[in-house]
């Protein structure tokens, strides 16, 4: 650690971490559209950590900008997505991504 | 300044930790807890970027509206776990494979490159304005985007409220439309009791 800070090294590789791991939870949990949400939810976190990381050690402010865009972005996904899946629950009781397959020929 | 990275490696291994229980919990409320605890720690490292604002937002919008729109939904749904539980691990070799790979593949990139050791800034001045920056770059340069996120916001807004909207037959309820639409030749009718031969 030069100067007693993190590099900028260290704040990227915190983000793939963070990256690899909602990659893995959508591998893992494909059953429970809950937890592919936050699993989304995960991979955005990941993509604005390095955003700011980028925008601190540039010294410009733009990368902030487009962290706020993408919080945006994601509450709106968020929130269409859980309605979304209030209405499948409705119909069919379950929210299982196995029981999506009504489109099957 | 050997407290800042003292406290990014606090806050780098309860972030990922949190973020693995987030994926490995048993139970959908426990994991939203977990992902609650994500976003303290991501906000703690955006304020420890210097990005305060954007901590703050983190917190107010994450935790306070979304992660509780998340546990309002998974205590509505009335889940049955054990089916969703099935291969649970089926998957996993291949998935930690991919991931173990992908983030060597980055951190041996990240560290050769000279992109990852760009020398780090100087201390944040004890009078910087995160917030006014931010402000006066989005009121300005960035207004039209800004109007458009706006936007997005609306239709998320409209969209979740049609997608769940429902009107259930068979309810009592008053319906004020069908009232202030009535009108007086609708209620009373004139009928002619001794008839037409008089």
């Amino acid at each position: 650690m030069m100067g007693g800070q993190p590099t900028l090294a260290a704040y990227l590789i915190l983000g793939a971490i963070l990256f690899s791991i909602g990659v893995v939870g959508i591998f893992l949990n494909r059953k429970n559209v809950i937890i592919l949400l936050m699993a989304i939810e995960l991979l955005l976190l990941a993509v604005n950590i390095n955003l700011v990381a980028f925008s601190r050690y540039l010294g410009n402010l733009e990368g902030q900008i487009f962290v706020f865009f993408i919080l945006t972005v994601a509450a709106a996904e968020a929130a269409i997505g859980l309605a979304i899946l209030v209405v499948y629950f409705r119909n069919r009781r379950s929210i299982n991504v196995e029981d999506i397959d009504e489109l099957r020929g | 300044m050997i407290i800042t990275t003292v406290l990014f490696y606090l806050f780098s291994a309860i972030l990922l930790g949190s973020a693995t229980a987030v994926i490995t919990a048993r139970n959908p409320v426990y994991a939203s807890l977990f992902l609650v605890l994500a976003f303290f720690n991501a906000a703690a490292l955006f304020i420890l970027l210097g990005a305060e604002f954007l901590g703050l937002i983190l917190i107010l919008v994450y935790v306070g509206a979304v992660m509780v729109l998340f546990l309002f939904v998974v205590m509505m749904l009335d889940i049955n776990l054990t089916r969703l539980k099935e291969g649970f691990l089926s998957y996993l070799p291949l998935g930690l494979a991919i991931a173990i790979l992908g983030v060597l593949e980055l951190a041996v990139v990240f560290w050769t490159s000279p992109l990852g050791h760009i020398p780090a800034p100087g201390p944040i001045p004890a009078n910087a304005d995160n917030t006014r920056a931010l402000g006066v770059l989005l009121y300005t340069h960035y207004l039209y985007p800004f109007e458009i996120a706006a936007v997005i916001l609306l239709v998320a807004i409209i969209a979740a409220i049609a997608l769940t909207l429902r009107r259930r037959q068979g309810t009592k309820t008053q319906s004020i439309d069908a009232q202030m639409a009535v009108r007086a030749k609708d209620r009373i009718s004139l009928v002619n009791l001794r008839g037409p031969e008089q």
